[in-house]
């Protein structure tokens, strides 16, 4: 990378001094030419060069830096939709370079050819309506191609979630995301309401809900590979958004209006790591809205497990109830009896039962 | 008809005398208030570029963060105070700002006030052959709301608290509580305030532009006369008068929100352990009336810089435009498709998928009249006879930048890629070239183009290929890689990329260290134009009546004309403004208000049937003086 700093700020300097000796040359030697036509002078053949120089060193440039650039960019896609957006990407970059590069090689290259000369008279050429048809059909078809594949691969990635995704709850806030995923019973998740939020239940879990019981909080991702998941997403406070670069997967947390995106991861932390020799790496979860201070900082560690041991990591964890006993208190009655389940028998007697109510209190 | 013209004449001389008597102009009115579009127009300019340089030494200071993380910063501390922390290290959330603030200040302050308020007032006068705009009175009054705004926002920049800092598009609920950001608290009411009054001037201004161009064009000037440049402006003015509005809304809402207690943005918020009453707002209201604007913004900012270097490409290929009506025909389906692509901002939003594959469907229509354009452009060079003026390298940089930015836009507006490029820098890139870049190359070819009009003056032509040469090899050098930062998955408005984990900020730091050199040197070389601009206007070598050969009507006029334009009568007009070359003719143009009869010897066959109208065009002089005289 430090060479191509090096070469580029060569190239650069050297094409504005180059241009501009050039000018100050051919402006001594031509001022007898200067009365040919009143706009025009005699550095009219430098910047007809530069054009041409500016083409042939932007094309080397512009190669080159791709090339150097390229081991840089994100991995292959590490879900089934990504890869598809993937090629999709590159086959359209593949025809937005052809024409970017064709275009301005055509501008660049007739600024040269057919710069001023005293001999010789401008065509007049005002209209040519076959030309017109031509290049508005063929962007036109180009686009409809690029439209139509694209409209078909975003359809598939926002269609329904399959109904055995695993659902996990993403929720943002200034300046981190809370994780909580649907519990080792009964993959429901359960509600929640901003107003019930303290302290300890930073999502506000409402325990009113008998699915939320077994509802387990984290503060890394732990994804199965090859299951589909289903990122419920919120907000706290502001927007913010869910991006996990490898995954091809973004979708902004918005407050007040639940989103969602579901994909496939395909490839576990330990396969991307031997692919990318990295033994250090990992999955990132960043932040793509604006949304404060720390804005840049606001990421979590994603995992992506083989299917088993995901399901051993998540046996392993501990519902929120359990962990948080007190919140019981919160517990309609008539479900008292199925949210006791998980509580943890020792550390806390029922005959407290009164207790726990004003502790919670306490924390709000 | 002679007895009856010779009289009009008289008359219309007489009342112009007479209202120069009345005027005798002191410098407050000649200059500070004036109603006159040509002064107005040099106060746009003027402001804007003050304003580009604000809004760019702003974008230094955080590609200096950017480029140079670990680089102490203390130096600054004399301009910048507190905003440099103890550690020598440019605050965080003055970062936010300073993206915020160049974005405000680049896209509507520099893009749309210096450029479209510039131009827009300059030519459509001069071009349409009129002696003013409908309302000189609004057109004063535009300007001085623009500079009242102008000065909310500069005062912003003083703030404690600092401006507002939530991204130029100020989406709430980040703009909308004070709590969560600093920059939310007055830096956000006065952006607001600001932004209101800029709004109010825009619509004078537009109304005005539409009104002129409609009501005002001098005898024979039909529409499809109309050199490009005009009909530019009235499409750019139009766009602005139906899409501000819903900004002001938009606005008015969030003020609501802010100070009134209302919920139209705000719903279920926690924040700082605290919950908030608000419920049922939707922040995605905002976004929709946002960029209900926000993208014909985009077409606000650009299509005067399409039409000013369509005039200037023809002119100084000395050949016609290439299909002129086509050229009207793309800009008129930009304008349209402008208001129906505005969600393809908003595709990961949440909002519903389905509206956004039908906003995919729609934007890439888009890219069909862009093209259509670019390849028009193309074809005008082709067999032309270029003379690279410092306007003329302008040009054609915008149509190269306009390409470059332009076909990244084709992968953005497809929803599926738009997943994972959205807000990254990939973004950044394609804005800044197609938007940002091209409307600023637009920009400084109509200022290098019309100077001889506007000051009397040439500016120095060598200084202008310098300037050229630096700022086109520097702006690909500055957005050219950002696509690579992009594509790497890099998010923007990040104030370091240190959270990206896996040494992804290591992977480019050189390229970033590259890009802000780069910057850096490009925003130097616009002091060379600052010098040139500054020192022709009182210094320059004197400007011949038309320096550029050109056919349109502002070259018509006296050197420095004045108030009213022409002298004596307005010219009629016969003839399209790109007579360039015509076989037959021994001058390589011919202006506008030379009569088909005059040239017997380059009309083509369907023009001799014109001459027969030329009488018709010279009886509505009376009718047009009449107007003038009432």
């Amino acid at each position: 990378m430090f060479y191509l700093i090096g070469l580029l700020s060569v190239i650069f300097f050297a094409l504005a001094i180059s241009v501009i000796s050039k000018s100050i040359k051919l402006n001594k030697a031509l001022v007898a030419d200067e009365n040919t036509g009143s706009a025009l002078d005699s550095n009219n053949n430098a910047n007809a060069y530069g054009m041409i120089i500016f083409w042939a060193l932007g094309t080397i440039v512009g190669v080159w830096s791709f090339i150097v650039a390229k081991p840089d960019f994100l991995p292959v896609a590490a879900s089934e939709h990504g890869l598809r957006t993937d090629s999709m990407f590159w086959i359209s970059m593949s025809v937005v370079t052809f024409a970017f590069f064709a275009t301005n090689t055509l501008l660049l290259f007739f600024a040269f050819k057919y710069r001023y000369n005293k001999d010789r008279k401008a065509t007049f050429y005002p209209v040519n309506h076959k030309l017109e048809l031509i290049w508005t059909v063929i962007p036109a078809i180009v686009m409809a191609i690029l439209v139509f594949t694209g409209w078909r691969t975003w359809r598939d990635i926002t269609s329904q979630a399959p109904s055995d995704a695993v659902v996990i709850e993403i929720t943002g806030h200034q300046f981190g995301w809370y994780v909580r995923y649907a519990g080792n019973d009964d993959n429901q998740l359960g509600n929640y309401n901003y107003k019930l939020i303290d302290e300890t239940n930073n999502i506000g879990i409402d325990f009113t809900d008998k699915n939320s019981f077994d509802d387990f909080t984290a503060t890394e991702l732990h994804l199965p590979k090859g299951k589909a998941v289903l990122l419920k997403i919120h907000a706290q406070d502001v927007l913010h958004s869910v991006y996990l670069p490898f995954h091809r997967v973004k979708m902004d947390a918005v407050p007040g209006m639940p989103t969602k995106f579901w994909f496939t991861p395909n490839m576990t932390t330990d396969e991307m790591r031997a692919k990318l020799g990295k033994k250090d790496f990992n999955y990132k979860l960043n932040c793509t809205e604006i949304c404060g201070r720390g804005h840049f900082g606001m990421a979590i560690t994603v995992f992506v497990d083989e299917p088993e041991d995901y399901k051993k990591w998540c046996a392993e964890q501990k519902p929120f109830l359990a962990t948080n006993p007190t919140y019981l208190a919160k517990v309609p009655d008539n479900l008292k009896a199925k949210a006791s389940k998980y509580i943890p028998v020792e550390p806390v007697a029922v005959d407290s039962a009164a207790a726990p109510a004003e502790e919670a209190v306490s924390v709000n | 008809m002679s007895t009856a013209t010779t009289h009009a004449e008289e008359v219309h001389t007489h009342a112009h005398d007479h209202e120069h008597e009345h005027h005798e102009l002191n410098f407050w009115t000649k200059y500070i208030f004036s109603t006159d579009h040509k002064t107005i127009a040099k106060q746009y300019l003027i402001s804007g570029i003050i304003w580009a340089f604000i809004g760019g030494s702003l974008s230094i200071i955080f590609r200096l963060q950017l480029g140079f993380p670990e680089m102490q910063l203390d130096w600054l501390r004399p301009i910048l105070g507190e905003w440099i922390d103890e550690g020598g290290k440019l605050d965080k959330e003055f970062y936010l700002a300073l993206v915020t603030m160049h974005g405000t200040i680049m896209v509507f302050f520099v893009l749309t006030a210096g450029l479209s308020g510039t131009f827009s007032n300059f030519l459509i006068p001069l071009q349409i052959g009129a002696r003013d705009m409908a309302s000189g009175f609004i057109n004063m009054l535009s300007y001085w709301f623009f500079f009242l705004s102008s000065m909310i926002m500069f005062a912003s920049l003083f703030l404690e608290t600092g401006p507002a800092s939530g991204g130029w598009v100020i989406y709430p609920p980040l703009s909308a509580l004070p709590q969560a950001m600093p920059g939310s608290g007055l830096g956000m009411t006065m952006w607001l305030t600001a932004m209101t009054f800029f709004i109010v001037s825009s619509l004078m201004g537009g109304i005005n532009y539409i009104c002129t161009v409609i009501n005002l064009r001098t005898r024979g000037m039909t529409f499809t006369k109309m050199p490009l440049t005009i009909w530019s402006f009235f499409f750019t003015a139009v766009l602005g008068l139906l899409s501000f509005p819903v900004l002001l809304s938009a606005a008015l809402l969030l003020i609501f929100d802010r100070s009134f207690g209302t919920s139209f943005y705000l719903s279920e918020i926690y924040i700082q352990g605290q919950a908030l009453p608000n419920m049922g707002g939707s922040p995605i209201l905002y976004q929709h009336l946002f960029w209900f604007l926000g993208h014909p913004e985009v077409y606000i900012v650009l299509l005067p810089a399409l039409g000013m270097t369509s005039e200037i490409i023809a002119t100084n290929s000395r050949k016609p435009i290439f299909g002129y009506r086509a050229m009207i025909g793309s800009m008129m389906g930009i304008t349209v498709l402008a208001f129906i692509v505005w969600a393809h901002h908003m595709f990961v939003t949440g909002m519903n998928p389905f509206l956004g594959s039908v906003f995919m469907f729609l934007t890439l229509i888009i890219a069909v009249p862009s093209a259509v354009k670019a390849f028009n452009y193309i074809t005008t060079l082709w067999k032309g006879n270029l003379i690279f003026t410092p306007a003329m390298l302008f040009s054609i940089g915008l149509v190269s930048l306009f390409i470059s930015g332009g076909v990244t836009g084709i992968i953005l507006g497809n929803s599926a890629l738009d997943i994972n490029l959205h807000d990254t820098y990939f973004v950044v890139a394609h804005f800044h070239l197609v938007m940002g870049a091209a409307s600023f190359f637009g920009l400084m070819a109509g200022v290098y183009h019309w100077f001889p009009k506007m000051f009397g003056r040439l500016m120095n032509k060598t200084l202008g290929y310098i300037h050229f040469w630096f700022t086109f090899v520097g702006v690909y050098m500055v957005f050219f890689p950002m696509h690579y930062i992009g594509i790497a998955g890099f998010p923007r408005r990040y104030y370091s990329f240190t959270a990206v984990g896996n040494d992804g900020a290591a992977a480019f730091t050189d390229m970033n260290s590259f890009i802000s050199i780069a910057a850096i040197i490009t925003f130097s070389a616009q002091a060379i134009f600052a010098w040139n601009f500054f020192y022709s206007i009182f210094k320059g070598k004197r400007a011949p009546q038309n320096p550029w050969n050109s056919t349109t009507l502002e070259w018509t006029t006296p050197i420095e004309p004045g108030h009213g334009n022409w002298e004596g009568e307005i010219p009629a007009v016969y003839r399209w403004p790109y007579d360039y070359s015509k076989p037959g003719s021994d001058v390589d143009f011919i202006p506008q208000n030379v009569p088909f009869s005059a040239t017997k010897s380059s009309n083509l066959p369907e023009e001799e049937a014109e001459i027969a109208k030329e009488k018709e065009i010279n009886g509505l002089l009376d009718a047009q003086n009449e107007s003038y005289n009432r």
